[in-house]
C-alpha cells in the first residue's frame, strides 16, 4: 500500500500485518499471472490421455514430444514462422523509415501544406483500424494483392502514431545541430540520415519494439488478407487450426509455445523498450 | 520553400540544400518543387490510400447493398442503417460490447491501481513482480485465447481439474450462455492489468511527496491518503487510461474470436465479431460497413468527449 512510502521504518504489528497481507495478495497475483504460461508449456509435452486423466496436474506424467512433432507435420510450421518474421520484420523496418521521413518533413522543413499534413496524421490517429478493414479488403482484392506479402505489408507500412511520436521527438532535438550541418553544406537527406536519426535512436528502438510486437501478435489483419495456409502468420494459422479440429491439445499448445518464444526472449533481453513502447501508446 | 521561408526567422540565411542560393522572393504563389514532399510521400500515399480513402469508401458501402466484384452496385440509401436499428443481433452485439468494456475497464482500473500502488517503490523485488504482471500484455491474444480456452475446458482444463479437487463438478465456462461473457471478460482483464499498472505507475510517481506529508500532518491515514491525495493527483492519468482502455475494448475482436467465436448463441458476439461475420463470412459488405460506421461514430464521440475533458484539465 502506498501509505508506507518513505515513512520511517517503525515496525508496528499492524504495519507488519498489512505488509504480510500485501505480499500474500501479490503472491496470488503472481501465481495467477504465471500459471497459464506454465500450463501451456508443460501441456505441450502431455499426451491426451494424461490431460484427460489428470486435469488438475501442472506437470506431465511423462514428457512427450508428440505435440511438437504434430505441429511440424500438420502445419507448414517453418513457413509460418518465416511469414511471421517477414510480415512483422519488414513492416516494422518500412514503418520506421517512412514514419521518420514524414516526421522529419513535419518537424524540420517549412512547406506549404505542412499544417494540413499534420492534421491528417492526427485525424488518422483516431480512426479505428476495423472501420477501414472492409474497404481495404476490397481495395486489395481489386489490386490483386490478397494473399501476397506486399498485400500484408504495404498497407501497414506506416503508422500515424509513429509519425506523431517521432515528430514530437524530432522537435525536441536542438535546431543548432542541423543549422551547423547546413553551413557545412549538408542537404536535408544528410541532416535526416546523419544527424536526426542517430539522435533519435531511443525513440526509434521503442517504436520498433512496439510495432514488431503488435504486428507479430496481430490476428485480424493476416486473417483477412491471407487465404492460403502457406501465406498465414502464426497467430492466424494457429487460430484457424484450433478452430477446425482439436483432437490433440498438445499440438496447439506446442504451436502456441513456439510462437511465444521469440517475443518472450526479446522481452527478457529488452524489457525496458517493451514497457516504454506500451506506455507511450497510452501517452500519445 | 522560398515563398514561406522568407517570412520565417530562420531563413535569414540562404538554404544551400535546395541548390538555389539566389532566391526569387517575388512570385510567391508559384508552385515549386519542395523536398518536403519527397520525405512525406511514402507515408502520405499509404495514409491516403489505406486509411483516408477507405474511410470514405466505408461510408459509401454502407449506402449500398455492396457485393465484391459486381458490375453495378445496388444503391439502398439508409436502408442498411434502418435494418441495423431493427436487428436484434446488432442490439445484442452492442450490449455485449458495452458490458465487456465497462466491466473490464473498471476491473482493470481497480486491480491496476492496487498493483501500481503496491509496487510503487523501485526495489529489485518490486521490479521483478512488475515484469511478471506486465508479461501477459506482450503475448498475442490468439495465444492467450487458445491457452485459456483449453484451461477452461471442463474435461482437460486446469480450472476444471482444480474444481474437481475441491469436490465440485467442473463448469463448462465457455459453453454456458450466461458464463461465457464473464469468462472472456476475466481473461481480458488478466491480460491487460499489467498495461493499466504501467500507465498508473507513471502517474503515481508524479505525485509530489510533500502532498502526502502535508496530509499526514493533518492526520490522514491509509485509505484517506489514497482518497484525498493520490486519486485527485492522478486524475488526468486515470481519465486518460480510462479513455484508452475504453476505446480499445470497444474494438475487442481477437480474444472473442479465438475463445468463443461469438458463441454460445451469440452470448459473446461483439460489434467487431459481428462485423467480421457479416463482412468476411456472409459477404454483406454494405451491412458490415454500416456496423463499422456505427462503431466509428461511437468511438469518435468518445474521443471528442475525451478532448473536452482535457480542455477542462488545461483550464484547471
Amino acid at each position: 500500500m502506498s501509505t508506507d512510502l518513505h515513512v520511517r521504518r517503525r515496525p508496528s504489528p499492524q504495519k507488519a500485518l498489512t505488509g504480510t497481507l500485501k505480499w500474500v495478495l501479490l503472491g496470488v497475483g503472481i501465481v495467477v499471472a504465471l500459471v497459464p504460461f506454465v500450463w501451456m508449456v508443460t501441456g505441450s509435452f502431455r499426451t491426451e490421455a494424461d490431460l484427460f486423466g489428470a486435469p488438475a496436474s501442472l506437470l506431465p506424467e511423462q514428457w512427450s514430444l508428440h505435440g511438437y512433432r504434430g505441429i511440424w507435420e500438420e502445419l507448414p510450421f517453418m513457413r509460418l514462422v518465416m511469414n511471421s518474421f517477414i510480415f512483422a520484420g519488414v513492416t516494422t523496418a518500412l514503418c520506421l523509415v517512412f514514419d521518420s521521413m514524414f516526421a522529419y518533413a513535419l518537424a524540420r522543413i517549412k512547406f506549404r501544406g505542412s499544417t494540413l499534413c499534420f492534421w491528417l496524421v492526427i485525424a488518422t490517429l483516431m480512426v479505428p483500424f476495423q472501420v477501414t478493414l472492409i474497404p481495404v479488403f476490397v481495395e486489395l482484392f481489386h489490386l490483386g494483392w490478397l494473399d501476397t506479402y506486399h498485400g500484408l505489408i504495404i498497407p501497414r507500412a506506416t503508422s500515424a502514431f509513429g509519425i506523431f511520436m517521432l515528430r514530437q521527438f524530432f522537435i525536441s532535438i536542438p535546431r543548432e545541430l542541423d543549422e551547423a550541418a547546413r553551413i557545412d553544406g549538408a542537404g536535408h537527406l544528410r541532416i535526416y540520415w546523419q544527424i536526426i536519426l542517430p539522435l533519435a535512436k531511443p525513440a526509434l528502438a521503442t517504436l520498433a519494439v512496439l510495432h514488431f510486437m503488435n504486428l507479430w501478435n496481430d490476428l485480424l489483419w493476416p486473417l483477412i488478407v491471407t487465404s492460403s495456409t502457406e501465406m498465414r502468420t502464426l497467430p492466424a494459422a494457429l487460430t484457424l487450426f484450433g478452430g477446425q479440429h482439436v483432437n490433440d491439445h498438445a499440438v496447439l499448445l506446442a504451436g502456441a509455445t513456439l510462437s511465444l518464444l521469440p517475443l518472450a526472449l526479446a522481452f527478457f533481453l529488452a524489457q525496458r523498450y517493451f514497457v516504454a513502447g506500451v506506455a507511450t501508446t497510452g501517452l500519445k | 520553400m522560398t515563398a514561406t521561408s522568407t517570412r520565417s526567422a530562420r531563413a535569414a540565411r540562404p538554404v544551400p540544400s535546395t541548390g538555389r542560393a539566389g532566391r526569387s522572393g517575388h512570385r510567391p504563389r508559384r508552385w515549386r518543387f519542395q523536398p518536403a514532399w519527397l520525405f512525406a510521400a511514402p507515408s502520405l500515399v499509404i495514409l491516403l490510400g489505406f486509411i483516408v480513402y477507405p474511410i470514405v469508401q466505408s461510408f459509401r458501402y454502407s449506402l449500398y447493398n455492396w457485393r465484391i466484384g459486381a458490375e453495378t452496385q445496388e444503391w439502398v440509401g439508409l436502408a442498411n442503417y434502418a435494418e441495423l436499428l431493427g436487428d436484434e443481433r446488432f442490439w445484442n452485439a452492442l450490449y455485449v460490447t458495452v458490458i465487456f468494456s465497462v466491466v473490464s475497464v473498471v476491473a482493470q482500473l481497480i486491480l491496476g491501481f492496487a498493483a501500481a500502488s503496491a509496487l510503487q517503490r523501485d526495489t529489485w523485488l518490486n521490479r521483478i513482480v512488475r515484469s511478471v504482471f506486465f508479461f501477459p500484455t506482450i503475448v498475442a491474444l490468439a495465444i492467450i485465447g487458445i491457452v485459456w480456452r483449453f484451461m477452461l475446458d471442463p474435461s482437460i482444463g486446469l480450472i476444471g481439474g482444480v474444481t474437481e479437487l475441491v469436490g465440485a463438478e467442473p463448469i463448462p465456462w465457455l459453453q454456458d450462455t450466461s458464463l461465457a461473457l464473464p469468462a472472456v471478460i476475466a481473461v481480458s482483464v488478466w491480460k491487460n492489468v499489467g498495461f493499466t499498472m504501467i500507465i498508473l505507475l507513471a502517474g503515481l510517481k508524479g505525485v509530489p511527496e510533500h502532498l502526502y506529508e502535508a496530509a499526514r500532518l493533518d492526520g490522514a491515514r491509509g485509505w484517506q491518503l489514497i482518497r484525498h491525495v493520490t486519486l485527485p493527483s492522478i486524475r488526468p492519468t486515470l481519465l486518460f487510461a480510462t479513455m484508452i482502455m475504453t476505446i480499445n475494448s470497444l474494438q475487442v475482436f481477437d480474444l472473442v474470436y479465438v475463445m468463443t467465436n461469438g458463441g454460445p448463441l451469440f452470448a459473446t458476439d461483439t460489434l467487431v465479431t459481428m462485423m467480421f461475420r457479416e463482412g468476411f463470412e456472409n459477404f454483406n459488405l454494405g451491412y458490415a460497413s454500416t456496423i463499422a460506421w456505427v462503431l466509428f461514430a461511437i468511438i469518435m464521440a468518445l474521443s471528442a468527449f475525451q478532448l473536452r475533458i482535457f480542455r477542462y484539465q488545461d483550464v484547471d
